[in-house]
Order: C-alpha cells, then structure tokens, then sequence
C-alpha cells in the first residue's frame, strides 16, 4: 500500500460515508454512480476499490451490511452508517475542511503585501 | 481501538470461508445492476458489460484486493511456514522430543532463576517511594551496624536534618497467659513511626500515635491478622480486648494485614507489636548499652543517602562531645533499604544466574549440532525446492520458523517446568532469603522466558539458515545422498569443543563449592554439635516479682527438673551469647590498668553467662584449671572462665589462672578460674575474620538482682541428650509443666541444625552448581555423542578401506577415539582459560569460597580428568560401531 492510495482511501472512505449519511442504507453500485454524481463526473472512480473501501469501514465497526433487494428487485447487499460512523464523518469533515481552509488561505491571493 | 477491530476482524476473517462466495454474489449483483442501466442508455447487452467491466477495474484484480484487505497476507504466509514446520517435527518425532525437552529444561531452569531474581533483586520493593527507605545503625568497636541505644535514637530523631521520619525495633518474645495454654509468642517493640513510615495500614484499628510509644506509657498492642483469627475468630470486637503478655495487660488497638512482609535488620513479622517504651530492660535509659535496637529511616524528599549519611555524622559528632562517656566513636550508618535486603544473596543469585544461563547456552549448541546433521539429511530438499523456483529468503524463513517453532514449545515446556522448578528452588533456598514472599511467576518472568526461547531460537536456527546462504545448489543436486562433508563437520567440532569447554567452567565453579563445604566441615567450631538442643525458656510471669532468693531458688529447681527427664545428661541454662544464635558482649579492663573513662577505652569479650552443666552439655573443651562450679554462687568470690583466644590476646605467655580482670558493671574484680577451647561464635567461616573473638564465661548464679529478673523474661537451655531431639523436647515439656502451668518452652532447635542453617547458601549453590553442570555434562556428551557418531557414518567407506587394506580393529577404535579425544582436549584447554577467569570472580564478588582459591589446581585437575573421561565415554559406543564395520559390504556398496 504506497502514500497514494492510503490519501486516496482516506477521502474515498469520506466520501462514502457523507453518501450514506444523505442516501441512508444503499448498495455499492449506488454508492459508486453517487459519488460520481455528486463529484460532477470529474472524478472517474474505479468502480472496484469501493469494495475493499468498503470492507475497511465495515472492519473498523463505521459502517454495516445486510443483504436486501434492490429498487429492480435484485438481491444486493446494503450498506448504512452506524452510530460510530457517524462521529467519524463528523470528525473527518471538520479535519477536512480545516485543511482546506488552511490551505485556501495560502492559495488566495496576498491581501496586504 | 478501532485499527485494534479491524485486526481483529481481518483474523477472523482468514478462517471464514463463506466470505468470497458472499462477495462474488455482491459483485455479480454490481455488475448486473450496470449492465441494466447501460442498456436503459441505449448500448447493446454486449457494450454494455465491457463498460462495467472497464469501470470496475478488471474482475481479478477487485477479488484479489479485496481477499487482501479481508485477511492478512503476511500472517497466511507465516501461517503456511508454522503449518509445513509443524509437518516437518511431527516426521522426526525423535528429534522434536529431543530438542524440545532438551530446550525446556534449559529455559526451565533458566526461568525458574529469573523468577526468583527477579522477586529478589530487580522488583521494587512494595513500600511507597521505595527509594527513600534506609536502615540505619550504630557502627562502633568491632561492629560496623551496632545496635543503637534508645536514647541515642531519641536525640537522632531530634536533631538530623534529612530524614522525614525514623523508627526502631527490636525483636523479643512474650509469655501470652489467660488464653488457653500459656505460649511463647514472637514479638517486636517498635516505635509509633515505624509502620507509617512504611506506609503500612492496619486491617482494622489504628497504629501507635506519637508518644505512646515513651517509657512509662500505657501498655498497647498491634496484633497481627493470623493471630486475630487464631485467637479471636476476626471478630471486630477485638479492639479494646486486652493480652496478657509476661503478665501485664496490653491493651489491642489495631490489627495488620497479613501481607505485610519484611525482613530487615533484626526486624521480623511477629503475631504482636507493642510500643518500645514497653521494653522493660532497665538499660534502656543507658545511652552506651547495646541492646538489639536497630532503625530504619525515611529520607527526605531529594535527599540522597550520602547528604544523609554526612547529616548523621554531623548528629553523632555533636552527640559524642555532649556524651564523651557512652558516645565515643559512635557514628550513624545510614544503609539503602534494598541493599540491605538483598547484599547476602545478591553474588550468589548472579552466579547462578550466569550458570544456568551456560547450560541453556550448551542446550542451544546441542540443538544447533542436531540442526546441522538434519539440514544436510535435507539437504536434498532444500535443493530440488529451491531448483523448482523457491527464494533462499523464503527457505531461510521457513528454516527459522522451524527453530522458532522449536524454541516455543521448549518455551512452553520450560515455563511448566519453571513454575515446579520455582517452587522447590524455594524451598532449597536459604530460609533467610530476603522478600520470598514476593517471588513469582509474573508478567515479567513470562516475558523474559519468551524473549529466552526467542533468542534460543535464533541462536540455534541460524547455524543452519546460514548454510542455505552458502550452499552451492549444483553441487548438493550432484552429490546425491552423500551430502557435504567438510565444512559442516568442521562447524560440528567447534560446537563440541565450545561445549566441552562451558562445561568444564560449570564444573570447576561446583568443584570449588564443594570443596569449599568439605573445607568447612572439617572446621573445629570448638563444641561437640551432636545431642545438643536449645531451646527457650520463659518462667511464670509471676516470678518476676519475686525477691532474688526466690528467683535463685527456682533455676536451681527448674535445672534439677530438666536434668531429671529422661535422656537428658547435662543442662545449663544460658543468657547472653549463645555460638552462632545470639551475641552479648563483656566490657572490663585488666588488673593493673587505670579504669577507662568510656567504653571506647575498655577491652571487649563475647559474654556468655551460663551454668556449670555448660561445660559438658556443648562439649567444650577444659584446657587449664577448672569450669564454673555449683559452689560459685552469690555467697562466693566472682568468678570467670575465658577462652584460649582471651588469654593470648590478654595475658600473652602469662598464666591466666589466677588473673584478675574488672568487669565494667561489677565493683569487684572477678578471678580467672580456667581456660577452655576457642568457639566459634561467628559461624564456621567468619569467625576467625571477627575482632571480637575473646570470650568469658560468667555463673548465672552470680548476677546481680536486675539482671535475674531480666532472665525471668525468658531465657535459653541447652541440654545434652542421647535421644532423638523430638522425644527429648517432650520429656522437657513434661517435666516443665509439671512443675508450673504458666511456663513454657518454645523454639527447640538442636545445635547441627543451625550449623546446617549457617551452611545453607553455600549447600544451595553447591547443589545447584552441581545439578547445572551435571546437566552440561550430560548435554555435552550427547553432542560428542552425535558428532563422533556422525564422523563414523560419514568416513564408513574411509574405514572400510582402511580395514580392506589391513588396519586392524584396534586401529580403526583408537582412531574414533583420538578424534573425539583430540576436540575434549581442545574443550578442556579453552575450558581451564575459562574457568580460571571466571572463577576469579565469584572469589572476588562473594564470599562463598572457604578455604581454597579460585585456582585451586585440585579442582582443576579433578573436573578436567571428568570430563576427559565422561567425553570419551561418549565415543565409546560410536568407537565400537566403527569396529564392527564389514569392509567387504563398504567396498560392495561403492
């Protein structure tokens, strides 16, 4: 596992859990087209790492599953926040936006120079 | 936590097997949930799963990460190496039981003595702040840590600047009567700091206040949880209750918890406390008598032993000008707590320590040879397995983990061993040993025994890994069953030769010992040991009162009832100094010399105050005149025997009878009336180290009132007996109670066994030693065994041609014997170089040689001829299966 994919399973991991706090319980599937939805398909996802993504959360005790049917009546397996994940996104959505706003403030242009 | 989870879960999840099924059924349903929303979107069935297969990422490579992130992928290699290891030990059933059992002897004992050192030395003793603690004594003629006066301890409580707190003790012994049999009890006066200063809580109550423990105070009692139950069913009613000790009431205030342990200076636990004001010996208020009082101390918050020890000779400084008469030369000794403790056993536990950890080391040798002959029987496999494509990384792994493997179970064998093993340690360990109670097989203990079996595993292992570096996978493929002979079998002889030589070291060190015992046991202690028994008297209490007359006429009565039980030949009772159980000591000056001013200026002599049956009842031997006698009692001239020592020391070549010498608390001088043998009242060995050697014998006839009431409080007997010790205490028991219900004798113990007790540390190391390097031996050989055995298979063809060409069988037997003769010799060289060195450091950091030196070329000689002999003995049967070699079917087989 190099830096890459850990920063890249760190917001991915974000990401998926604000899905599931908007959604409530929904499949990988939903969870893949959502994200790429809401990135405004800027972001192009490899459909196939959700998956361990997924099972990482689920590990870790943020996330549960249980299998149900699918709005076409297909047998899929759902996923919803636990109470613990929810504290986590709260968590992490404040630390990102803490890093975002550090770093705007160095991106935007220098007021009084 | 939740990484902790996760881990958890990733564990758990390499043993579900349902898990790729329930995620290929998961990826089916993503994979046809996009396929329907491509062909909602125009594109063919076809284009329309190339598009979710492209989007996912490739099918494989989603299982494979996934699997991944399910279980642990170094943990299912590791688990695939344990698993084939283990299939490996269980096909050589032999080796495995060899190895292991071997290992867990090894660790065994090595962990049963950590165990132990651990307890002992390294954890902290279990006081708060531990660090801050000190005894503290009073260092002065002939003894370095005297005992200090109590009004000396007063004004040096008073008057230092470094110490929160300071507390004394002294041991003693009450008459408990008014519940049930009268009985003897142990006991300890303290003063009312002494437990708080340990921060010692009592179970229920209170401790001693400040000033209840001053002269003249009320009568108190801390009583200890044992005896609560024993005597008053752990009712709580207990506080207020009163005890009848010596025939005074004590009134109980508190009773401490039963695991309050401590063993310091002359303190030990006792079923009572009482406040030290109780002492009812009138030299109290003497600041120049030595009455067994010892301290311990507190410092100060920061303050190190040596300001303290400075502040304290300050104190005793002042102390001496104020005091010129009893303080000259007396100085404070300040002692840390722990040193104090521990400085006996301390060298003797690290040499220990040092052997036992020799004999796991021979064990690993031992182990690492059988690793060598089997990795060239694999040598083969590891060949064709590395020719099919298997990295020397992942062999040299799975080798490891075969010795780890190895290592672990002797590990777990060892640690069964060890908490045996812990047990009858202490029980073989001097009684005495400082803070047994703490020893045991904690968290600690487990931790070194791992890192023990580790390191083990590690040293073993990696002769044999190292080889797969090495070897040249050609040539072994080439070579077929006859494996590499050289290198290894030159790897093999170094092995043997290093254990031949770690064995002589054990060797020599239980050599030594035992001579050392042998030393001792021929030591004329100057009194016949055999039938002697002592043991303590403690009269009525309500003779205490009585007029002296009384108190004369009833030793003679209790002497006369003694004497009369059954087997009993001769008996005297005995206050003061008694060899090798108490000491007292005799300040006077000699006919002639001007009366010193202080007791710094007066001579010194051990005192014994006995009675005439003395003399026949130790044994002692007559050298000049006559012993004390009936007839020297109060009415007659006082009256001494001393021993040779005093007269040479005193009189030089002059004749002793018939000398003069002024004992200090009498007015009149007392006569010299004979000369017996030296005793050794210091132990077999230290004795003639001492400076205080000279000894006098006064009649117990003629003490003066105060001191006969003194012995009231509880006196020794020795008695002569030729029965069995046992039914020798019985008939006493009998004969003292018929005469009095409310006395009682206590603590019998015949004089050979406290010479034994003496002996102890010396016996315990010696056995020891000896059980370590016998197992070396033993080891040592069955690794001479193995290599030699393994020469002969290896050169069979070599003597088989040689026999063809016409050695006879003499020949090829002393060739095999010469091979091993020659690594022994080897061994025994390096071994001598050693042992010589080493030994140098248990002469110069214990004091458990007696009587021979580290070099002592006896030893020497005596241990290398063993393990000459031991290690030849073990190319015997090798030797012999050369001889029987059939060099027809040798030259057959070629």
């Amino acid at each position: 596992m190099g830096d890459k994919t850990d920063v890249w399973q760190g917001t991915l991991a974000l990401m998926v859990l604000k899905t599931l706090e908007t959604l409530g319980p929904i499949h990988g599937y939903g969870i893949a087209r959502r994200i790429e939805q809401t990135s405004g398909n800027l972001l192009s996802l490899n459909y196939g790492t959700l998956y361990p993504a997924l099972l990482k959360l689920e590990q870790e005790g943020y996330i549960a599953s249980e299998w149900g049917l699918s709005e076409n009546n297909r047998k899929a397996k759902f996923y919803k926040l636990t109470r613990a994940g929810r504290k986590q996104l709260e968590r992490e959505a404040r630390d990102w936006e803490q890093a975002t706003a550090i770093l705007a403030r160095f991106l935007s242009p220098a007021e009084e120079a | 936590m939740r990484k902790l989870r996760a881990l958890w879960m990733r564990l758990v999840g390499m043993f579900g097997g349902a898990a790729d099924e329930e995620f290929a059924a998961e990826l089916d349903g993503h994979l046809a949930m996009h396929i329907e929303d491509g062909m909602r979107a125009g594109l063919s069935a076809e284009e329309a799963r190339r598009q979710a297969m492209i989007r996912l990422g490739g099918l494989e490579q989603t299982r494979q990460a996934y699997r991944e992130r399910e279980r642990l992928p170094w943990f299912e290699t590791l688990w695939q190496d344990v698993r084939f290891g283990l299939r490996m030990l269980a096909k050589s059933p032999g080796f495995t039981i060899v190895a292991v059992s071997t290992l867990g002897l090894g660790i065994g004992a090595n962990t049963a003595l950590f165990s132990v050192v651990n307890g002992v030395l390294l954890n902290p003793l279990p006081y708060p702040h531990p660090e801050e603690l000190v005894t503290v004594h009073a260092s002065k003629q002939n003894f370095a840590e005297g005992s200090i006066s109590y009004l000396n301890f007063r004004d040096w409580r008073r008057d230092n600047k470094t110490l929160s707190a300071l507390a004394v003790s002294r041991g003693t012994g009450f008459n408990l009567t008014g519940m049930g049999d009268a009985e003897e009890i142990r006991a300890q006066l303290v003063s009312s700091d002494f437990f708080p200063l340990l921060g010692v809580k009592p179970l229920i109550g209170r401790l001693f206040a400040p000033h209840e423990d001053e002269v003249g105070r009320e009568p108190l009692a801390l009583i200890s949880e044992g005896l609560w139950e024993r005597k008053f069913g752990s009712r709580t009613d207990v506080l207020g209750k009163v005890l009848t000790l010596d025939g005074r009431d004590y009134t109980i205030v508190g009773v401490l918890p039963g695991d309050f342990h401590l063993t310091i200076n002359s303190f030990r636990v006792s079923d009572i406390y009482v406040p030290i004001g109780q002492f009812r010996n009138p030299a109290l208020n003497d600041r120049a008598a030595g009455l067994g009082i010892h301290g311990i101390a507190r410092l100060k918050p920061g303050v190190t032993v040596a300001q303290a020890q400075a502040d304290m000779e300050q104190v005793s400084q002042r102390l001496e000008k104020a005091y010129p008469e009893a303080d000259e030369g007396i100085r404070a000794k300040i002692l840390p707590f722990k040193y104090a403790m521990v400085r006996n056993v301390q060298p003797l536990l690290l040499i220990l320590m040092g052997a036992v950890g020799f004999v796991l080391l021979i064990a690993c040798v031992n182990i690492a040879n059988l690793l060598l002959v089997r990795s060239n029987a694999r040598a083969q496999e590891f060949a064709v397995r590395s020719a099919l494509g298997a990295g020397r990384v992942r062999l040299v792994r799975q080798l490891i983990t075969e010795s780890m493997m190895l290592s672990l179970l002797g590990g777990m064998l060892g640690l069964t061993l060890a908490s045996w093993g812990t047990k009858l340690l202490l029980k073989l360990l001097p009684q005495e040993l400082p803070r047994g109670a703490d020893i045991n097989l904690s968290g600690t203990v487990l931790g070194f025994a791992l890192l023990v079996s580790l390191a083990a595993g590690t040293l073993f292992g990696l002769a044999p890994a190292l080889r797969i570096f090495r070897q040249n996978l050609q040539d072994t493929l080439k070579e077929g069953s006859r494996g590499a002979g050289g290198a290894r079998q030159r790897a093999q002889s170094w092995l043997v030769v290093f254990q031949m030589a770690t064995t002589l070291v054990l060797l020599a060190g239980a050599g030594l010992m035992i001579r050392s015992l042998m030393k001792l046991s021929e030591i004329d202690i100057g009194f016949r040991a055999r039938g002697v028994l002592t043991f303590g008297l403690q009269p009525s209490p309500a003779m205490i009162g009585s007029s002296p007359e009384a108190l004369r006429a009833y030793l003679r009565e209790a002497n006369a009832r003694i004497a009369a039980a059954p087997g009993v030949d001769a008996v005297s009772f005995s206050w003061a100094a008694l060899p090798m159980l108490s000491d007292d000591e005799q300040l006077f000056w000699l006919d002639g010399e001007p009366k010193p001013q202080n007791a710094d200026g007066m001579h010194w002599a051990i005192r014994y105050i006995v009675e005439p049956g003395y003399l026949h009842a130790m044994g002692l031997r007559l050298l000049k005149g006559r012993f004390l006698a009936s007839s020297d009692d109060e009415h007659a001239p006082r009256a001494v025997v001393i021993d040779e020592v005093f007269a040479r020391k005193f009189f030089g070549n002059d004749e002793p009878i018939g000398k003069r010498v002024h004992l200090e608390q009498f007015d009149d001088p007392a006569l010299v009336v004979g000369v017996v043998g030296h005793v050794n009242q210091w132990g077999l060995d230290n004795d003639a180290a001492h400076s205080l050697r000279a000894e006098v014998y006064q009649a117990m006839m003629q003490l003066p009132e105060v001191q006969l009431r003194l012995v009231m409080m509880g006196m020794d007997t020795i008695v002569h007996s030729k029965y069995d010790a046992n039914l020798t205490f019985r008939s006493v028991q009998n004969a003292i109670a018929r005469m009095n219900h409310e006395q009682v004798v206590y603590e019998p113990q015949t004089m050979e066994s406290v010479i034994a007790d003496t002996l102890t540390g010396r016996r315990f190391t010696m056995i020891l030693l000896a059980v370590f390097a016998g197992t070396a031996l033993l080891l040592a050989s069955i690794g001479m065994y193995g290599v030699i055995s393994y020469l002969v298979a290896q050169r069979a063809r070599e003597i088989g041609v040689r026999m063809a060409l016409g050695a006879d069988r003499r020949d090829v037997f002393r060739w095999v014997l010469t091979r091993g003769g020659r690594l022994a010799l080897f061994g025994a060289v390096a071994g001598i170089l050693a042992a010589l060195a080493l030994t140098q450091v248990i002469a110069r950091f214990s004091s458990l040689l007696y009587g021979v030196h580290a070099y002592d070329p006896w030893t020497m000689v005596g241990v290398t001829l063993l393990m000459m002999m031991v290690a030849l003995a073990a190319c015997y049967l090798p030797a012999r299966r050369a001889t029987r070699i059939d060099p027809m079917q040798v030259l057959r087989s070629e």
